[in-house]
This record gives C-alpha cells, structure tokens and sequence, in this order.
C-alpha cells in the first residue's frame, strides 16, 4: 500500500492535474472546466441535466448525443460535439469522452497528461438501460466518482422485475377505470419507461416538459412507441385507464387535478426507503434509478483501478470512509451537483422541470 | 408469516382508509384464529416484550452483510428505522418459508431460553429465508411499532365489520390487560362475557381543539365549562371492592398513585370515574414536573410521595353500581358524580369545578386568565351529550389559551424518522446567554413538509460539525417557539424545561442576534409559577 503515499507526495512538488475550485472542476493545464456551476469560458459537460449542463458557458463541450437537449433548455449555445472514444489535445492535456450509462449521450471525462490519468464519472450506472450506451470502465490514476446512492441499503432489483411491477400496476389500475401516473425525470427516467413499459396495454399520454425532450431526442435517433401529448383540450375520458408520464414537479398542481380518477407512482432510487416514498404521499413506489447502486459504485471504483478517489455529491463522507478502509486515498468533495433529489421534488433546481 | 408481510406492505402502501379496512378484511378472512390474534395485538401495541436486543441485531446483520458495523449505523441514520435497514442490507434470500404468524411468535417467544449462539443462529437462518419485505415485517415483529398509519379506531372497524359486531363492543373488548399470551381470539372477541374482566376499562372520550368561533356554538347556557387541566388522564375503576387506575394509552398504572388505592375502602359503592391524575399540594395544582418524576418511576419513594402527591380530578362518571352510564346525558351524569364524591368525603378526590360564565365574552375572559390557575384553557361540554368512544367533534370541544412563546436560534439538526427519513427535521433551538448560545428546547413539529425542505437544504449546506447523527450547524435561522409550560429544571444547560415547545413559524424578518435571551426565557418562568 505504498503507492498512494507515493502519488501524494509526487503531487505537493506540483499542481494536481483537476483542482477543485469553487466554480467547479478545473483543468489549468488544458484550461478548461468540467460540469462547472458557475459562468466560465470552457465547460466540457458530462450529461444534458441541469446539475451538470449550467447556463452562462461561452463555449460548450459534450457528446454529441447531449447537445440537442442541452440546446433546448439552455437556447442558443456555443457547442462542439464529440464522439465517445474520440481524442482532443490542448497544450499537451489529452481530453476524451467515455460512456457513461446514466442517459443518452453522458460521458465519463477522461483528462491525461504526461502519462497521469484522471477520470470524471459525472453520473453513471453500470446496467444497460437499452437507451444509451453501456458504461465502460476506463482505467486511471485518479477518479472523480458521484455517490448518490452510495449506501449499502441501497441494490437495485433486476430492472425487468421492475418493469413486470409497473405493467402489473398499470393494469389493475386501468381494469378500476382509473388513470396511472408516473412521476420521473424528464429527460432519462420518462425515457426509460417509456421505452421499456408494455405500450400494448393502452395509451400513453406525455406531459409537456417530457414530450419537449422527447422531440429533442428524436433527432438523436432515439424511438419511442406511439404517445400523446396531454394539452388543454385532451378530453377528460382520455386519461381513464391510460399511462401517463409527468416530471415530479407536476405532483399537486392543478395540472395533476384534471386527470382524476388517478393513481400515482414514482419511479426513483429514493423509493428504497419506506420514509421517502410516504413523504412523496404517492401511492406507489417503483425502485428505478439511473445512477450507480451501491455494488456497482464499488465495482466502478474497482474497474477503474484507480488509487486515489474524490467522492462528489451524495453520502460523500460515509462513502469515502468505507473506501479507506477497502485500502483506497479516498476523499470527500463538496459539490453543487444533486444527484436524484430533484427526481422526488427535494432538489433546489426542480423549478427548471416545470418549464 | 406471507399473509401478514402482504398486510403490511399493503397497510404502508395506501393512504386512503378505505382500502386499508379492505386489506385487514381480506386478511382476517384468510387467516388462522392464533394469526388474527397476533395482528390485533401487534397493531395495538400489546406486543410482548423484545425477546432480543437490538444491539445484537445490529452485530449479527452486519457481519452477515460482510459489513462494518459502523456503515449499518450510518445507513440506520438515513433510513431512520433499524428494523428496514437491517431487510435492506442483507445479502439475498436463498430458501423460503412457510412458517405461519403464529409460529414464529412462538419461536421469539422461546427464544429467552437459549444461548446466544443458537439464538443467533435462529435469526440468521430466519433471514436467510425470507425475502426484503418479509425480513422488515419479521425484524419488525422483534423491534416492535409496525407504524403504517392504522389507528386503534381503525383496526376496531375492521374487526367490527369481520366479527358482524357493533364498533362500540369489540371496541370495549380490546380494552384492559390482555396479552396474546394468555388469551385467545375467540376469548378476547367472540365470547361476550362482560364479567369477566373486572379491570376492563371504557374507551376514553377526547375532546378536538376548538376551531371557529365558540359563538357559533349556540347558547351558552347549553354547555358545561370546567377547567382544561394538565395532569394524566386516567380512568378509575371501582368493581367488587377492588381499584385499577387505566391511563389514557391503555396502561395499568394504579401502582404509581398508591394515595388512590385507599379509596377502595371508601367509595360508596362500585362505580368508574373519569378523571385527571394531578399533581396536587396545599389546595392547588403543582407543574407538569411534578407529576413527571411519577411517571417513570415504578418504585415511589417517600420523598417524591412528599414532594408530589397526587389527587384524582373528577372529571365524570360512567358506571355506577354495575349500569352503563354513557348513554344517559352529561348533566345527569354530573349530578350522579357530584353525589359520589360528596359521599366520598375524601381529600384525594375532587371534583372538576363547574364554571357558569353568563356570556361567551365572560367565558373568553375566564380563559384568558387561566393559566393563573396553572389550567390549560377551558373544556366545553354539551350538557345532553353522551359518553362517546375516541376523539369526536360536535359535543366536547378543548378551548385552550394561546401558548406563550420565545423567538430562538437553531443550532443543531437531526434526521427524522417514518416518512421523515433522510431529512433534517429534529432541531435544537438555543437562546443568548451574552455572547453565547444555551440550547433550552428540542423541537419536531410545526413546519410544513415545503418548508422543512428548505430548512433541509439550509442544514446540508450550512454544517459546522457533526456527531452521530447530529449536525451543529451555522445559527442562523430564527424561530419562534411555542409552549405550554415552562419550569425549573437541573438536567437542562439552560436551567428550564418546557412543556409541549414546537415550532410556530419562521421568523425570516429577524436575525440571529435579534433572537430571545436566557433571561427572557427566566422572566416568563418566574411570572408563570409565582
């Protein structure tokens, strides 16, 4: 276990490769920044979400994948596009895009330099969502991990059980004459779902914020089955026995009112806990989460081969600790990104969902 | 042991009454007389004592897990409930039961005969064998409080409804000291041998917080006004010349007051009072206090009977001479206990004293002043009503008087528990003593769930340091805190201990050094008991 040592002591003699800074992830060597929250002139996102992807950059480097949708809720950009795998070279920072899992187009940062690795997760999970591209391992000296979920109460059912759940429900519902709403993030999670949910048992109807995406989305390439978009002269028996899909922020609105009789799910990591789902006051909790379970947070860490590990937004503390005593440099970072808070309405940026 | 883990998940799953009774119907249909019974008494609180503790638990889940005990501590604190953090740690199930409810209450009951080395290999086995949602229900059924939103009220409709029965009765049957050990289903419910228990008390009557107006009420002279006192509600029971004193919670509590056991040689004859248990000295009540150092204490020494004797306010009576009394009207009600306890003669017996304002004004000026008396505010009682069972609205209304109140400083946060998991919602208020702050009161309630989100947000951001679950954070936030008592205490820094404090609102137009001082909080204790 010598070699962590080494590696801390080799960076005192000279500027560690990432700072963090309190605008965010800094890169001085290549000059630019990752996921940064607030206004600087390169920004190299991870992912579209609100968290990640922050008004104000001058110039804006993703995946391409990422760019319509950064671009319909952000409105004219300046972007670049690249592919995962794809390498760019500024003043000898080597700077390339791996897949991440968490939604279409999210990216692991890779920056190396004179031979030192560093990886920035952003958000990630290690299943594959059938939506965007797998995660990849990429080996460093350092990783930058998320930590939402990082809590060993926290392991994700095989996500076709979850699936069989929500058509099950979906069903007993519509045979009650009664519509069945699911309350997820709208860009991924409304995806996700959609994608996946057996269209053949009725109508899909979409809230507003989620078809937007949707139509970004479609110029990805991305196919969903046939959907409807509810809007203010949607009949009312429409909604009786159909699925509907809004972000979380409709949750008690007036908007929510006009489709009663209803039942209400949320599909969301935070459904775990017995306490976060009867906050929620839905009827239902569906466990379906984009970021990384406890065991694949561990695996991650473990494929990466990474010796030294800064542990952003989530149990960034406890997380840290436990990769310590795994023989881990381990350390917490405070951040400004929110993991899945915003998923069940407690994030401080949902107000951008009800756009 | 599948049928009750399917009730509780569907019990915790719904909010809407309706379907809950459904669920409760669907299982006592299903079930076994010894189930049923093991379902009313584990969601009456009547659960026996915890075969195991709870520390062990903890060791044996996380070696199980392969985990360090202090990540199931962290993960407890977020999750807010051990028995859900344990089901949620431990590796998958590899085999299944089919052990019946029943069963397995046997099995935690022998369990105190055993060594730990089989009794932990009972545990583990049981774990291995069921799967996340049945691991909860059974870690439940060893750390007790299923808290899934099922009122007595409710489970009493239910069994009304399985039984074919008036809610009244079985409600009235499930009362006194029964315990699923000693009982059967059939016993307890079925069988309507009232004699047989000479202990069984009534369910208690409780008033709602007066809402509108009390003009909107009618004609003053249609109501009873007595004193809303703060003592122990209890229910005193006189049958063949023995005493059992019922606390409101359904606890057998006559040990605690023995001034009131020697009524059983004066009563007049067998009859049930309703009443407040007080904490009573020289003609006039003592605090709350005073009463507390009662309450948890099983032996009463000398001392604390000098300190703090105890008198049984009468507040009604509901049986008299063997008859049912809760049907006829509250004002012959009250002549019939007047009668008693004039008859009684003794000074460990009052009565609760009539007050006959002429108007609603007079009325709102007696309350006004009734914390003089160390009262809470006034209780109206509509003369023809009956002896009702539980809180209703329309006949008896609590009219307090405001709470007194101080503007304090947060300084430390806790995560919640239930369905306040992961959330910081447990504070430690503190107010000025020169430059520093001195906590005096903790308090849960009174926020909004909007607005206990944004204090959340402030307490992530703003933690100076922690300890266990505990965040000291940036004092910042003002509060304005109310409460209903307040008197002298040793164990507090602040020298005070408050009855009832919660949170009335945030005061966002003041700054922390804007908030209340120790001092303050000292003129208000000493007006309040001189």
């Amino acid at each position: 276990m010598n070699n962590p040592t080494k590696l801390r002591l080799f960076c005192l003699t000279c500027m560690p490769l990432i700072e963090f800074t309190d605008k965010g992830l800094y890169c001085e060597k290549g000059g630019f920044f990752i996921d940064p929250w607030r206004p600087v002139d390169k920004a190299v996102i991870t992912h579209a979400h609100a968290d990640h992807s922050r008004w104000g950059m001058k110039k804006y480097l993703a995946h391409h994948l990422s760019i319509p949708v950064m671009k319909l809720r952000l409105g004219k950009i300046n972007t670049t596009g690249m592919n995962y795998g794809e390498c760019k070279r500024v003043n000898g920072v080597q700077l390339s895009l791996h897949p991440a899992g968490h939604i279409l187009g999210s990216a692991q940062v890779k920056v190396e330099y004179k031979g030192e690795i560093w990886v920035i997760s952003g958000d990630y999970k290690l299943i594959d969502d059938k939506i965007s591209t797998p995660f990849e391992p990429v080996k460093c000296h350092t990783l930058v991990t998320e930590s939402t979920f990082g809590l060993p109460v926290y392991k994700w059912k095989p996500q076709a059980e979850v699936f069989a759940e929500m058509n099950q429900w979906w069903r007993e519902n519509k045979e009650k004459g009664l519509a069945s709403v699911i309350l997820g993030y709208s860009l991924g999670k409304a995806q996700r779902i959609l994608c996946s949910i057996d269209s053949s048992i009725g109508n899909i109807l979409l809230h507003g914020a989620i078809h937007n995406s949707n139509l970004a989305l479609r110029e990805c390439g991305l196919q969903f089955p046939k959907t409807e978009l509810i809007t203010k002269t949607t009949e009312k028996e429409k909604y009786r026995g159909s699925l509907i899909i809004a972000p979380p922020s409709a949750f008690g609105s007036a908007w929510m009112n006009k489709l009663k009789p209803y039942k209400v799910a949320t599909a969301s990591g935070w459904m775990t806990i017995r306490g976060a789902r009867r906050r929620r006051n839905v009827d239902r909790g569906f466990i379906l989460s984009d970021h990384a379970d406890w065991d694949e947070l561990n695996q991650a860490v473990k494929l990466s081969k990474a010796e030294r590990v800064y542990v952003t937004h989530g149990y960034t503390g406890i997380f840290s600790n436990w990769l310590r005593e795994q023989g881990y440099d381990a350390h917490p970072v405070t951040t400004e990104y929110e993991g899945e808070l915003s998923e069940i309405g407690e994030g401080a940026s949902r107000e951008k969902e009800s756009e | 042991m599948k049928e009750f883990g399917i009730l509780i998940s569907a019990l915790d799953g719904t909010t809407k009454t309706t379907e809950k009774i459904s669920a409760m119907s669907s299982f006592l249909q299903k079930s076994s007389s010894e189930d049923k019974l093991w379902f009313v008494a584990l969601l009456s609180g009547k659960r026996p004592k915890r075969p195991i503790k709870t520390t062990l638990l903890r060791q044996w889940a996380a070696e199980m897990a392969k985990l360090p005990l202090w990540l199931l501590e962290e993960s407890y604190h977020v999750v807010g409930d051990l028995a859900e953090t344990v089901a949620l740690i431990l590796p998958n199930a590899t085999k299944s039961s089919d052990k019946s409810l029943d069963a397995r209450m046997q099995d935690l009951q022998s369990l105190k005969e055993l060594k730990e080395e089989e009794v932990k290999n009972y545990i583990t086995t049981a774990w291995s064998e069921m799967n996340k949602n049945e691991r909860f229900v059974f870690n439940k059924l060893i750390t007790g409080g299923f808290r899934v939103g099922v009122s007595h009220k409710l489970i009493v409709k239910a069994l009304a409804e399985h039984l074919g029965e008036e809610e009244n009765i079985v409600s009235h049957r499930l009362m006194g000291d029964w315990s699923p050990l000693n009982t059967t289903f059939e016993k307890l419910l079925v069988e309507a041998d009232e004699k047989e228990n000479l202990s069984r008390p009534y369910p208690f009557y409780l008033a709602y917080p007066l809402e509108n107006e009390p003009e909107s009420l009618g004609e003053v002279n249609e109501w009873q006004f007595e004193y809303k006192w703060d003592g122990i509600r209890g229910q005193l029971i006189h049958r063949n010349g023995e005493i059992y004193i019922w606390s409101r919670g359904e606890e057998l509590i006559t040990e605690r007051f023995p001034e009131l056991e020697g009524l059983k040689e004066i009563l007049p004859y067998d009859c049930v009072i309703d009443g407040e248990i007080m904490a009573f000295k020289d003609g006039k009540p003592l605090t709350f206090n005073h009463l507390q150092t009662r309450i948890s204490r099983k032996k009463i020494s000398k001392k604390i009977l000098t300190d703090s004797p105890v008198v049984l306010v009468a507040y009604d009576l509901l049986e008299e001479k063997g008859d049912d009394l809760r049907t006829t009207p509250m004002e012959s009600r009250r002549i019939k206990l007047e009668s008693v306890i004039s008859q009684t003669k003794s000074p460990v017996l009052l009565i609760s004293e009539k007050i006959e304002p002429r108007s609603w004004k007079e009325a709102a000026i007696i309350r006004e002043s009734s914390r003089e008396v160390l009262s809470e505010g006034l209780m109206l009682k509509r003369k023809t009503s009956n002896y009702k069972v539980g809180r209703r609205r329309g006949d008896w209304w609590k009219w307090k008087v405001d709470p007194m109140s101080i503007d304090a400083v947060m300084i430390y946060a806790m995560r919640g528990h239930g369905r306040r998991a992961n959330l910081y919602s447990d504070y430690t208020f503190a107010v000025w003593k020169g430059e520093e702050l001195v906590p005096f009161a903790k308090a849960y309630s009174g926020l909004t769930d909007k607005e206990m989100q944004a204090v959340d947000r402030f307490v992530k951001k703003n933690t100076l340091d922690r300890f266990g679950p505990v965040r000291s954070v940036k004092p910042e936030l003002v509060f304005e805190i109310g409460f209903e008592g307040i008197a002298p205490s040793t164990r507090h820094k602040s020298g005070i201990a408050l009855r009832f404090p919660r949170i009335l609102r945030q005061r966002f137009d003041k700054k922390p050094d804007e908030a209340n001082t120790l001092e303050d909080l000292n003129s208000i204790l000493e007006a309040y008991i001189s």
